[in-house]
């Protein structure tokens, strides 16, 4: 009663990302434009240059912290006014900040757009950093500190960042700080990270959206023609390694449902040549639900909800993780399947089925990741943060069918390293401790689930 | 801002929704069946969501994980979800790709059971457990989602009970279940197909005839029990909850009017009031001026049989006590309900809302989705056009009446995750039910 015969596609309308236009204003700032008129809605995103990595050693957190603060008052409104003048016009600010930058966005109605596009310009040349106000975001940080450690996953990610990277690399410690970091900054600091940081050099202002991009320019040039500074910042190295060796930590929860588990180790810097290969490579790996490990862990043997592996793509390299939780009992088995996999992906070339099942689905999927105005400004501010090329967007599906199985090979061999890789659990030590040492992976250190 | 629908019903009883948008090569899939949770036997907690991980097992014409494959292949995305009162399926593929996610549809619609086997229903079972474990049990205040209703809803009531379920009625779970289920209820005239994006219209509904037309008609699915509560709590409920968390949350939650009437509209601007960012009161009040709070959200659960839920979600600073906690929220309360609210509090509110739901009608997924649920919660799929002049329509007096009519201490069921104490550490958390007034 079912017809047998799976459809065969037609032929696939083509599709563009926007196009955009770009500008400088005289200072210095870059202006972005994407016309989509769709729907009468504009997405403005402003991606500063205004990093993690800039905090201060042993004041980790002051970027996130100068973030938040934006929101909590101007020369002329304090953070209640600003955030009611802004509600009521149907829109908020989101601002934060991670290793590659400092974003602050809103997504708003057209009608509204030039009254909040002027509130989001005071939130960024001339915020307040009023001193309670930062007193209660540090206050809220700490808050948050207590509930990433209660939480198996966050605990899980953040204790194998510090595992992986040496202890002097900003990688090793929580982007938005730990408590004893976030507890020694002060308002000054606040202050001091923004002039130093928050120039019209270092910023890029995006808007996406139902505007032209002359009503952008003009926009732009009336709220921020008249921002200046003078940058004065030098990079720090983020992403030494902790180890060569390979080396397992248990972090111990004696009363956990599950084993949270992390495998990986240092990665490559988004600016690799092989990016297109990597991201390949781990979509077959891990990357997708039909991937290697997924169909392993989950559908062969229901060890898990659910198993993924990505590279987090960072300016200097972020981890290569591979993450899953699974039931206590069987952490050894997962942990074994996944080291399978990984020597498998190493050993000979997929098949060209694995090949086009990663590579159709990211050529397909493009233009469905692009339907909204956030969307499409977000995958612009990419551009501005990692200095991607022009075209990198109406190149990107040609990258990726170029990429082929003797690619996917040699990606994983040089990309993925088995005698580097380090394991951290996060689960009840008296049911994974004595499975885990017999593994004998590498040597296996132990610690209690508290703030190190 | 109206979104184009068109409507139609095949004979076999599945009604279809037609939603056009060429600005971009994609087109939405979206398959609501009138089955959730609710739905459950006694003993069988947690089946519909495992029977939603059998959809993805292969059907007839479609093998184990090759639903996944075959659509990731395509350059779609997929997933499934579980609810109370409804299961939905859905793919968002590129629009020459259409009929490849019409027929996997229809293949698991038409002919799910020839390929069901002990064997992967086994596999995710311990899949399910494993989500359980992970979502619920090994999740900080993860237990909320299932102690919430169980506080708000009474035993006999089809929302009362877990929607993931227990780990004994899982392992219960058999293969004679799965095939009752999926004739009583995963039957086209129990259904609503939502096509939204790119697509022709005649030849989507030519496909969508030629695939799911032969499909028969079921024998009609049994109603549920009871549905109907007092509109009330009738009193304060109050339960408690030792948890492994550092910091005091409370859930409180009130009975309002069920989704799509016109109190829901009143409680749903009434929650972004109290708590939809940060220029709402409780966050206001109690994370920015009174400092007890590290969060405050409110938010409405959308139940549209029996009686929906506000509930106002706030976690406590490391220096607040429960107690401190509880009080100082149940003030907010009390405060809005006798001296109401103002008119910029609710156009505040409003705003809000109308920016997030023409944000979310960019995507076609959302619009099918949107579609679908008013078709199939409502019976009317073009409610989905009408939602902004029924937020428009709300007004400070419509808030004010709802406030005193359904914020009142007759009408409170509060759930207070506590840290737990050191020397009780090795105990399961116990959950007390105690009626405070």
């Amino acid at each position: 009663m079912t017809v047998a015969t799976r459809p065969e596609p037609g032929p696939a309308r083509e599709y563009h990302f926007p196009q955009f236009v770009r500008d400088r204003l005289e200072n210095g700032l870059n202006v972005i434009v994407a016309t989509v008129s769709k729907l009468p809605i504009i997405s403005v995103v402003a991606v500063i240059d205004a990093t993690a990595l800039a905090d201060e050693k042993g004041k980790e957190g002051t970027a996130e912290l100068t973030a938040k603060a934006l929101r909590e008052g101007t020369a002329s409104r304090n953070g209640t006014e600003l955030a009611l003048d802004l509600e009521k016009l149907g829109t908020s600010i989101e601002a934060g900040a991670d290793w590659d930058s400092t974003a602050v966005s809103m997504t708003v109605l057209k009608n509204h757009l030039s009254e909040a596009f002027q509130i989001l310009a005071e939130v960024i040349t001339a915020p307040a950093f009023g001193e309670e106000d930062v007193e209660r975001l540090k206050a809220e940080r700490l808050a948050e500190r207590m509930q990433i450690l209660d939480e198996p996953r966050g605990l899980a990610d953040e204790s194998f960042s510090r595992f992986v990277y040496a202890d002097r690399a900003r990688f090793a410690e929580p982007m938005s700080g730990s408590t004893k970091s976030v507890s020694a900054i002060r308002r000054d600091d606040v202050e001091a990270f923004y002039r130093k940081n928050f120039l019209p050099q270092t910023m890029t202002l995006i808007m996406a959206g139902d505007i032209t991009a002359e009503e952008g320019i003009e926009l732009a040039t009336k709220a921020f023609g008249e921002w200046r500074g003078e940058r004065t910042i030098s990079p720090i190295n983020a992403d030494t390694p902790a180890r060569a060796a390979r080396a397992v930590e248990i972090v111990a929860k004696p009363d956990a449902a599950q084993s949270e588990i992390r495998i990986g180790h240092v990665g490559v810097p988004r600016s690799h040549p092989d990016y297109f290969r990597i991201v390949v490579m781990n979509a077959v790996l891990g990357g997708l639900f039909s991937s290697r490990i997924n169909l392993n862990l989950r559908e062969a043997h229901g060890y898990t909800y659910g198993a993924n592996s990505y590279f987090d793509w960072r300016r200097q390299s972020g981890p290569f993780v591979i993450s899953t939780a699974v039931q206590s009992e069987v952490t050894a088995e997962a942990i074994s399947e996944t080291l399978k996999e990984i020597e498998r992906m190493r050993e000979e070339e997929i098949s060209e089925d694995e090949l086009t099942l990663a590579t159709s689905y990211l050529e397909g999927v493009f233009p469905i990741r692009y339907e909204t105005t956030a969307a499409i400004a977000s995958a612009l501010a990419n551009l501005a943060t990692f200095g991607l090329p022009e075209d990198y967007y109406d190149t990107y599906r040609e990258n990726i069918a170029a990429v082929t199985t003797r690619h996917v090979l040699n990606a994983a061999r040089k990309y993925v390293k088995p005698e580097e890789l380090q394991i951290v659990v996060v689960g009840n030590p008296e049911l994974i401790e004595e499975p885990l040492k017999a593994l004998a992976f590498g040597p296996t250190s132990m610690r209690e689930a508290e703030e190190a | 801002m109206q979104i184009p629908i068109d409507t139609f019903s095949l004979e076999n009883g599945l009604v279809v929704t037609l939603s056009q948008d060429n600005t971009a090569p994609i087109v939405a899939v979206n398959l609501w069946y009138h089955v959730g949770s609710a739905n459950e036997r006694a003993g069988r907690t947690g089946f519909a969501h495992l029977f939603e991980h059998m959809l993805f097992q292969g059907s007839e014409h479609v093998g184990a994980n090759e639903h996944f494959e075959l659509v990731q292949r395509a350059g779609g995305t997929l997933n499934g979800s579980t609810w109370l009162e409804r299961t939905n399926y859905f793919e968002t593929v590129p629009s020459n790709q259409l009929a490849l996610a019409l027929w996997l549809e229809a293949d698991r619609m038409g002919a799910l059971l020839p390929a069901m086997t002990q064997k992967k229903l086994d596999t995710q079972r311990d899949v399910v457990k494993n989500e359980r474990r992970w979502s619920v049990d090994n999740q900080p205040y993860g237990t909320w989602w299932e102690k919430l209703p169980e506080l708000a809803f009474p035993e006999w009531h089809p929302f009362h009970h877990s929607l993931i379920g227990s780990m004994e009625d899982l392992s219960e779970a058999s293969l004679e279940d799965v095939e009752q289920f999926f004739r009583t209820y995963y039957t086209p005239d129990n259904a609503v197909l939502s096509i939204a994006g790119d697509f022709d219209p005649a030849e989507a509904r030519k496909l969508v005839e030629k695939f799911f037309g032969s499909i028969p008609r079921g024998k009609g699915k049994p109603p549920l029990e009871r549905i109907e509560v007092p509109s009330k709590f009738d009193t304060t409920l109050r339960s408690v909850v030792e948890d492994d968390v550092s910091l005091p949350r409370l859930y409180l939650a009130f009975r309002t009017p069920v989704f799509g009437s016109d109190g829901y509209y009143a409680a749903s601007v009434t929650a972004a009031v109290l708590g939809m960012r940060r220029g709402s009161r409780l966050y206001r009040a109690l994370v920015r001026e009174r400092q007890i709070a590290a969060d405050a959200t409110a938010f409405t659960f959308d139940l549209a049989k029996g009686s929906d839920l506000l509930i106002v979600d706030v976690t406590a600073r490391p220096e607040t006590s429960a107690e401190q906690l509880e009080n100082e929220v149940e003030r907010q309360i009390d405060k809005l309900v006798k001296d109401g609210v103002t008119a910029e509090e609710v156009g505040r509110a409003v705003a809000l809302i109308q920016t997030d739901l023409i944000s979310a009608l960019q995507s076609a997924s959302e619009r099918a989705d949107r579609i679908s649920m008013f078709a199939t919660l409502l019976g009317d799929p073009a409610l989905v056009n009408k939602q902004a002049e029924k937020y428009e329509a709300v007004t400070a007096d419509r808030v004010n009446s709802f406030a005193r009519e359904y914020l009142g201490t007759d009408n409170r069921a509060k759930l207070l995750y506590v840290p737990r104490k050191e020397e009780d550490a090795s105990n399961a958390a116990e959950l007390a039910v105690v009626a405070a007034s």
